[in-house]
């Protein structure tokens, strides 16, 4: 990895070189130098009907400890959901994105609240890059009154529309059209912004992928489809799914980049390139080249059709929160004890919130029959016994 | 191109609101009359002008001028922004219209006929109906899905399904189905405007039919609630519930029944959801018998539902067991001998409130 600093003048450049500790007076270490530092990403962009943004990103210490700190906290999350739902405070479905958290914090530092993200199932971390809070999180997984959805999606459902976060999806590939339909509206309404949207290898082999491409192409619309290659669609390999698994490619007239979705600065440079890029000339596609450790779902071990070799080999070589931490400590922005006491303060405050979000109560029975309407028109809905239980819609 | 030609020239002339008035002017002064497809152009173009969010998307819709010319001049006065011509891919589309309708838009998708909407009907329940449900509030649907609906005249088995009872059977959604012109504006009005997924079911054989319609229906601000059955004809020996084209057929089978000496109500559902229960209910506890009509396949039809609902609220007030005219439970046939039989005409109308009739106690 090379590496350049970038001389200026002023007197926030010397503090570069001493530890941080000295001039912290915070409990919490995190640096407010936006001094700028430019990284080279891990490997080059490869690019399809397009020309490649520059490997240089340009980041600076806070944003690294961000990312850091970000990363952290959803990695402690998606492993304390792991451990909730073995306890059974986490019924049916959950998929964890343990492993791909630089996709979701590269992502927002390249983008702002108003542009759009829509996702499938997988949505965890995406929804805490969105500005969703670790309560909102934990009580929706476990079904209560604070969850973002207030206990009534669950896991696959999270959504966040004060920060453009339409969700949240359980089918396959259906977020890809509902993507390019925000970015139509965002056109529309002449918003200057653009949405991304996020769909896995498995998803993207559904036709009405393509249906939405081509007429996102057709309209010119603001529209980023990013395919989180993890390389495993549920228990299928890429391979065996896809003739043709250079997903970046499969846009045909679409041009496409393909990025190292475990390095996130080059995430962060990629999602910034698709959005000039989208705002001017329309779709592109991202794809992120990333990886889950955990299987498909709770209910997937990950290890019938990979090798532990081959998991164990990606969480040393490629872990994205391993690959910030050696940036920061090369570049003397932090010292080890300092990243490992935000490690602790992160798994502190996510088994606060644990606590706190058990002793959020489970929905009123009377909540079964709200928001089926926006509208409810007064009209008149049924239990499970129509005689026994009835409710007007509000 | 042609599009964009029109789109500059749109922009160089002024828009006005042109009042429905304006289209009757073929039609003589004292009974003002109206075509179906001319109350639902007319309800079109008027919320379009009121509401810069609404917009139409669809296949033929714009250049073609609507395959079933719906949406006639919509293209002319609003400009290719707000009505898109599609690829032929529902399920892309729809996709696409309701993710606009999660931002805030307004889409009105059209679906050249319902059958269609097959291929788009994950977007339409999981992604439209269900949304505000999941989200709690968060993420509610604004979106109108129309087009024509059940059988037109020898079009065969792919063409000719009704999906009333299937959308109707998913909560989160509002299913409608206009019979006459003053339906047809009203309710297209008050879909467009209703903040929920609206899946409103027209039927083709009547899009070039010609009502009675009032000064009122013409208003600009002309709107039905939606949820709300209408007696089209009052009666006190039976009841005869139908929705859509069928409505006519229960109108003219009323007439033959009248001869007999039986006086038949006859009621015009207009929203089969949510389903007007209370005035069905009203109503077989005034006649104590009932037939339901539909266009529809039988098994867990609309008809179905209805005299679910009846036996279980008005079971006393039954004096004959509940009578269903539906579709042949066969696919579509192609020959029009056959086609003739899969259909519900008139006559079995008749036949089956005759005999609701003649079941009376002494």
């Amino acid at each position: 990895m090379a590496l350049s600093y970038l001389r200026s003048s002023s007197s926030r450049s010397v503090n570069l070189l001493k530890p941080l500790s000295s001039s912290l007076p915070l409990r919490r270490p995190i640096s407010t130098d936006t001094t700028p530092i430019t990284v080279e990403t891990s490997v080059p962009f490869t690019s399809h009907q397009c020309d490649a943004p520059s490997r240089s990103v340009e980041t600076n210490p806070k944003e690294l400890l961000t990312f850091f700190r970000d990363m952290a906290l959803m990695r402690r999350m998606e492993i304390a959901a792991d451990s909730l739902y073995k306890a059974k405070f986490i019924r049916g479905f959950c998929h964890l994105y343990d492993g791909q958290e630089a996709v979701a914090v590269g992502m927002e530092a390249a983008i702002t609240k108003k542009d759009c993200i829509i996702t499938a199932y997988r949505d965890h971390c995406t929804f805490i890059g969105r500005g969703g809070t670790l309560l909102e999180v934990f009580a929706e997984l476990m079904g209560r009154q604070a969850g973002c959805s207030k206990g009534k999606g669950g896991s696959m459902h999270f959504y966040k529309k004060d920060s453009n976060f339409y969700g949240g999806h359980g089918i396959v590939g259906a977020q890809v059209p509902l993507g390019c339909g925000l970015a139509f509206a965002q056109k529309y309404s002449k918003d200057e912004t653009v949405t991304f949207a996020l769909y896995g290898d498995g998803a993207a082999n559904q036709g009405q992928l393509f249906e939405a491409l081509n007429i996102s192409a057709l309209w010119d619309l603001p529209a980023i489809l990013v395919c989180e290659n993890n390389h495993y669609g549920m228990g299928t390999a890429e391979w065996r799914a896809a003739k043709s698994p250079a997903y970046y490619k499969r846009g045909d007239y679409v041009p496409g980049l393909k990025v190292d979705g475990m390095d996130a600065l080059a995430v962060k440079q990629a999602c910034k390139f698709a959005k000039e890029h989208a705002l001017k000339n329309g779709p592109i596609i991202l794809e992120m080249d990333t990886y889950r450790y955990h299987g498909h779902s709770m209910s997937d071990p990950g290890s019938t059709y990979r090798t532990r070799d081959e998991i164990s080999g990606v969480r040393q070589e490629r872990d994205p929160i391993e690959r910030i931490r050696k940036l920061i400590l090369s570049h003397d922005l932090a010292t080890e004890e300092e990243l490992k006491d935000i490690e602790k303060e992160v798994r502190k405050e996510v088994d606060d919130t644990i606590t706190q979000a058990k002793e959020s109560p489970m929905p009123e029975p009377s909540k079964l029959f709200t928001n089926v309407y926006a509208k409810g028109l007064g009209v008149e809905s049924f239990g499970a016994d129509r005689k026994e239980v009835r409710a007007t819609l509000p | 191109m042609l599009g964009i030609a029109r789109q500059k020239m749109l922009e160089q002339s002024s828009k006005k609101i042109r009042p429905a008035v304006s289209m009757l002017r073929n039609y003589s002064s004292a009974a003002k009359e109206m075509t179906v497809r001319t109350a639902l152009n007319s309800a079109l173009d008027e919320e379009m002008s009121a509401d810069s969010k609404v917009f139409l998307m669809g296949e033929e819709v714009g250049e073609y001028q609507g395959a079933y010319k719906i949406t006639k001049g919509l293209l002319d006065k609003y400009g290719p922004e707000r009505v898109l011509d599609t690829p032929i891919t529902e399920a892309g589309f729809t996709g696409i219209a309701v993710g606009a309708a999660y931002y805030g838009l307004k889409p009105v998708v059209e679906f050249m006929t319902f059958n269609f909407s097959m291929q788009a009907i994950d977007h339409i329940i999981n992604s439209a109906a269900k949304s505000n449900y999941m989200s709690a509030g968060q993420i509610s649907v604004p979106i109108v899905f129309r087009g024509p609906n059940g059988a037109a005249a020898g079009v065969g088995a792919q063409h000719s399904q009704c999906y009333a009872a299937w959308y109707a059977t998913c909560p989160g959604l509002k299913v409608l189905t206009p019979y006459n012109s003053e339906d047809a504006r009203g309710l297209l009005k008050a879909a467009i405007r209703d903040p929920d997924p609206v899946v409103f079911l027209e039927n083709e054989l009547l899009y070039g039919e010609s009502f009675p319609i009032s000064d009122e229906v013409l208003d600009s601000s002309f709107c039905l609630p939606i949820g709300k059955a209408k007696i089209e004809r009052k009666g006190k020996h039976v009841t005869i519930a139908a929705y859509s084209k069928m409505v006519g057929y229960s109108l003219k089978a009323a007439e033959i029944l009248e001869k007999d000496g039986i006086d038949a109500e006859v009621i015009n559902l207009r929203s089969i959801r949510p389903l007007d229960r209370s005035t069905i209910n009203d109503s077989v506890r005034k006649t104590n018998r009932l037939v339901t009509v539909e266009e529809a396949f039988p098994q867990h039809g609309v008809g179905a539902e209805i005299c679910a609902c009846v036996v279980e609220e008005s079971f006393a007030y039954l004096d004959a067991p509940v009578e269903r005219i539906a579709g042949a439970d066969v696919p579509m046939p192609y020959a029009a001998n056959l086609e003739r039989m899969a259909v519900p005409q008139v006559e079995d109308i008749v036949r089956a409130a005759k005999r609701a009739c003649y079941r009376s106690v002494p």
